[in-house]
């Protein structure tokens, strides 16, 4: 139906043409409203993307509570600067000059094929501008892929279908071994009771952490690719199956310091799956709370080992390291 | 001496192609003319419609998926008909075939669209008649080519249809959730089914490249240098070459995927336990697949933008009626961006665990292929400046071009520095990002061409106003879809999710998510308007001038409904280089490549007034000597 009426107004509209005869002039007037129409794009344009910019700042500006976070978003931020800079100057350009030079019959075209002096100044102008933010985002990657510092908290984080497990050194501050054939359906990370390291590792629902301190981030996957993308603390890496990655970092804001600023009583840290995984991709949510070092001490001190919860595992301890776990777990009382 | 030789043999092959021809004329059945043909200009029409309708089904599919981004509690029970059990019984779209939408979006647009309906239309097309051939160096390799397309067209197409689903791991199918169909049910048959859709896809691609390649360099008419070729051929020409080299790393990327995903070999899978079992690959890396996709992958954007920039150069150059600025400059940027697109693939993998020194030589090249990319863009605004434009609806999508990849260009900044990508790597600054750079600026290439050459595609001319009407609604409705994504992609929202209601992070915005879905519905909408034009002027639309944009390259030559072998008669010469717009002095504000200078002395150069004298001194020699 649609169709045929589109297709009667338009055999309409085409048959007057040629009563008037216009398809035979070199332009017709919509050359004339097509330049109008340009230029006010232009200046549509140019006014939502400022006002979108401005009335939606608080929306989409995260506020960074992590130490590399400040010099990542100051180079973000000197690099919209200046690309703004260009996205206006050459779109207004683009656009002035379609709307300025639209065919007029008595005017000719300006015949200019070459100008190498341009040619090389428009060269050499972004090579220098693009080096300086180039260096600058260099030295900031570098700092921040560097090795971690010597007492980082280690916490390990795994991905799998569909959510995030962690896991802490414990006491010994070493991270027990794995194997990824010693994985069931409780010892999820796969960790090797042979290792004594393992014993006192403990597995928290949420991460804690200290604030002010470097924290290091083992990211390991057991199925799929996953990333752990923490937004808040610019934060995301991969977690690859069969080759473990890491992130260091220094969070620099508690989760009430956060709740303040943010005026929100209700703001949690989340770490949230930014590598495809499956199904349940938009589902990985992981809460870390950021406290103070005093906090974080007292609150790691009562984490009771995943042995611990797990007593049936101890079977696979070797004999010559029971008494150890026992130990160390604590289950030597019970 | 050896030169000589090959270009006599060429001759004589296109001299017997040529007899040849004419006998078939008469009596070329349907089959041989339509489906089974080896005339370039018919398989090009076989690609663009094969083209528009794939283009047709990709968008229908990001329609579907934005009703469930902008309407997350809408009743999907409508769509039960279409979509079968992928609704789910509460009438919601399942989440995995909101992947498998996603992952089918991303692979027909990249490639069954941008890639084989822009350059496969394109370069068949117009390399023989711009370069003044009678066809391609070898039409038959030209239509298996095509053919491997729609095998791999109808193989893929199939998929969509499959129990199980279509792949859905994304369109880069990263393993191992595309190598374990315990992972995601799109793995299984359907992703089987992708792989050999893009075997015989990398195969028409490889075929069509050679031919391209071998025309250009081989088959130009006499006086056509390759300094006088337009830039439409030097762009596909650099297009081809890139093809030709990355394709083949795809191929072998999607080999060794079907190895570990059939013949249990570990080419990228190690220690992965899934669904209680622990697997026994060891040793593969993930990461190596990353390496060769993308050492494809980055390319392959410019394979999709290079056509764009070809076929915009010649259409900015005509419509300002001024000779494109820089042509050197130009065919320099573009030989740059082909150089360095090989080494820029790994900025795509910053945060995957690569090695960090290599990510930082990778934001290096990154940023120097901005170098290039920038220079084309100057030139444009410099062809613009001081002219007389004519706002055909081609040039209009080629100033949306521009516009577009400005846009998206300048993010690229952004996501090429390292310490900035770890923020904005996978989340919606990106799905911008590169759906206006490579996307929207390649889709709006190749709109600028089919209207452009649609006369001499069909002999008629497509209907202008409908055309404004397309170009406005559509520019108008990518910006408002694709800008937006930028301030969800700085609040840190990540691509590929189903909904964001999981995270208070994320938890805002949804009026805003809504808002680009009416706008991408609507956008989808108005390329019916196209399509009606397209079909319809195809045979009621007006006959068209031999040369109604008063075009200088050769295809403008060739009457209006052009057999096989393009030139009734013997193929023009070439004289000129073929912008030679609004020249001082000349009688009219074009002059087509195949005028010879002589003729024009009211309008030569010096330098071109001295190639004349010498010319009719060495006539003058060459008769004395006669005599």
């Amino acid at each position: 139906m649609i169709i045929g009426i589109l297709a009667i107004v338009y055999r309409i509209h085409g048959l007057v043409d040629v009563a008037r005869n216009t398809h035979q002039k070199r332009v017709t007037s919509s050359n004339r409203i097509n330049a109008v129409l340009l230029f006010i794009f232009l200046i549509a344009g140019v006014a939502a993307t400022i006002w979108m910019s401005f009335s939606w700042f608080d929306l989409y500006h995260l506020p960074v509570a992590s130490e590399h976070g400040k010099s990542t978003d100051s180079i973000f931020w000197i690099t919209m600067a200046v690309t703004l800079v260009v996205f206006f100057i050459t779109q207004i350009l683009l656009f002035f000059f379609s709307f300025r030079y639209r065919y007029k019959e008595k005017r000719d075209a300006f015949y200019y094929p070459e100008n190498n002096r341009l040619e090389i100044v428009w060269t050499i102008v972004p090579a220098i501008v693009l080096s300086l933010l180039i260096f600058g985002g260099l030295k900031a990657w570098n700092n921040l892929m560097d090795d971690p510092p010597e007492q980082s908290e280690v916490v390990e984080i795994l991905g799998y279908q569909f959510a995030w497990r962690t896991r802490y050194p414990g006491n010994d501050n070493q991270l027990g071994a794995y194997d990824y054939r010693m994985i069931d359906a409780e010892n999820v990370f796969g960790m090797d009771f042979r290792d004594r390291a393992s014993f006192d590792d403990f597995s928290p629902r949420e991460v804690h952490l200290p604030k002010g301190k470097p924290v290091l981030f083992k990211i390991r996957a057991r199925d799929v690719l996953h990333s752990v993308f923490a937004p808040h603390f610019r934060l995301k890496m991969d977690a690859v199956p069969g080759m473990p990655t890491s992130f260091w970092f220094i969070p620099n804001k508690t989760t009430e310091e956060m709740r303040v600023e943010t005026g929100n009583p209700d703001f949690n840290y989340e770490i949230a799956c930014a590598e495809l995984c499956g199904r349940g991709h938009f589902s990985m949510r992981l809460l870390v709370v950021v406290e103070e070092p005093e906090d974080y001490e007292k609150w790691k001190s009562e984490q009771k080992s995943w042995l611990s919860n797990n007593p049936d595992y101890l079977s696979k301890v070797p004999e010559d390291l029971k008494e150890l776990a026992l130990l160390k777990t604590g289950l030597d009382k019970q | 001496m050896g030169k000589a030789k090959l270009e006599d043999k060429n001759q004589n092959i296109s001299v017997e192609d040529h007899g040849a021809e004419h006998d078939h004329d008469h009596h070329q059945s349907f089959i041989t003319k339509y489906i089974f043909s080896t005339d370039h200009k018919t398989i090009a029409k076989q690609y663009l419609i094969t083209g528009i309708f794939w283009a047709f089904i990709g968008g229908m599919l990001s329609v579907i998926f934005r009703l469930q981004l902008g309407f997350p509690d809408m009743e999907l029970e409508w769509l039960r008909p279409l979509l079968g059990k992928w609704i789910t019984e509460t009438g919601k779209l399942d989440p995995e075939f909101y992947l498998a939408l996603v992952t089918m979006h991303g692979t027909i647009m990249v490639f069954f669209v941008l890639t084989a309906g822009l350059s496969g239309t394109f370069s068949n097309f117009l390399i023989p008649l711009q370069i003044g051939a009678r066809d391609m160096a070898s039409g038959f390799m030209n239509m298996l080519s095509y053919w491997f397309f729609f095998a791999s067209s109808v193989v893929m197409f199939f998929s969509l249809f499959i129990e199980t689903g279509p792949a859905s791991g994304g369109w880069v199918v990263y393993p191992p959730l595309s190598a374990l169909p315990q992972a995601i049910s799109g793995s299984g048959l359907g992703m089987t089914l992708w792989l050999i859709a893009m075997a015989l896809f990398i195969a028409s691609t490889l075929l069509g490249g050679i031919n391209y390649i071998t025309t250009i360099i081989n088959l130009r008419t006499e006086g056509m240098s390759f300094t006088r070729l337009p830039l439409t051929i030097w762009a596909f020409l650099l297009t081809a070459i890139l093809g030709l080299l990355s394709f083949p790393v795809l191929f072998a990327a999607a080999l060794l995927l079907i190895f570990d995903r059939s013949f249990g070999t570990s080419f990228f899978l190690s220690e992965i336990f899934i669904n209680g079992e622990a697997l026994p690959n060891i040793g593969g890396s993930p990461i190596l697949y990353q390496h060769l996709f993308w050492f494809l992958g980055h390319p392959e954007v410019y394979i999709v933008i290079l056509p764009a920039f070809g076929i915009t150069s010649e259409i900015i150059a005509t419509n300002s009626r001024k000779p494109i600025f820089g042509y050197r400059a130009m065919i320099g940027s573009l030989l740059a961006i082909t150089v360095l697109s090989f080494l820029v693939w790994a900025h795509h993998m910053f945060v995957s665990g690569l090695n960090p020194f290599l990510g930082s030589v990778f934001v290096l090249f990154t940023l120097i292929i901005a170098i290039p990319s920038a220079v084309k863009v100057f030139n444009y605004l410099t062809t613009l400046w001081r002219g007389n434009i004519v706002f055909t609806p081609a040039m209009l999508f080629s100033i949306g071009l521009v516009s577009f990849f400005i846009s998206g260009g300048l993010t690229g900044i952004f996501l090429g520095n390292s310490a900035i990508d770890i923020q904005l790597h996978d989340t919606y600054f990106v799905v911008a990002h590169f759906h206006l750079v490579m996307g929207s600026a390649a889709f709006f290439g190749m709109m600028a061409g089919v209207y452009h050459w649609f006369p001499k595609m069909f002999g008629r001319m497509m209907d202008a106003r409908m055309g404004y009407v397309h170009f406005w609604l559509t520019f108008i409705g990518i910006y408002l879809v694709f800008f937006p994504m930028h301030y969800l992609g700085i609040a840190g929202f990540p691509r590929r999710y189903y909904s964001f209601t999981n995270f208070d992070a994320f938890n805002i915005f949804t009026d805003l998510n809504s808002f680009i879905s009416v706008a991408a519905i609507l956008t989808f909408a108005a390329q019916l308007v196209f399509a009606f034009n397209f079909f319809y002027s195809i045979f009621r639309g007006r006959l068209a001038p031999l040369n109604p944009w008063r075009s200088n390259t050769l295809e403008w030559t060739t009457p209006r409904f052009l057999g096989h072998g393009n030139w009734p008669g013997e193929i023009p010469k070439v004289y000129r280089w073929p912008y030679d717009y609004s020249k001082p002095g000349a009688r009219e504000d074009f002059i087509p490549q195949n005028v010879p200078l002589s003729v024009t002395p009211e309008s030569n150069l010096p330098s071109e007034k001295e190639k004349v004298d010498a010319e009719n001194r060495r006539t003058k020699e060459k008769s004395v000597n006669e005599k």
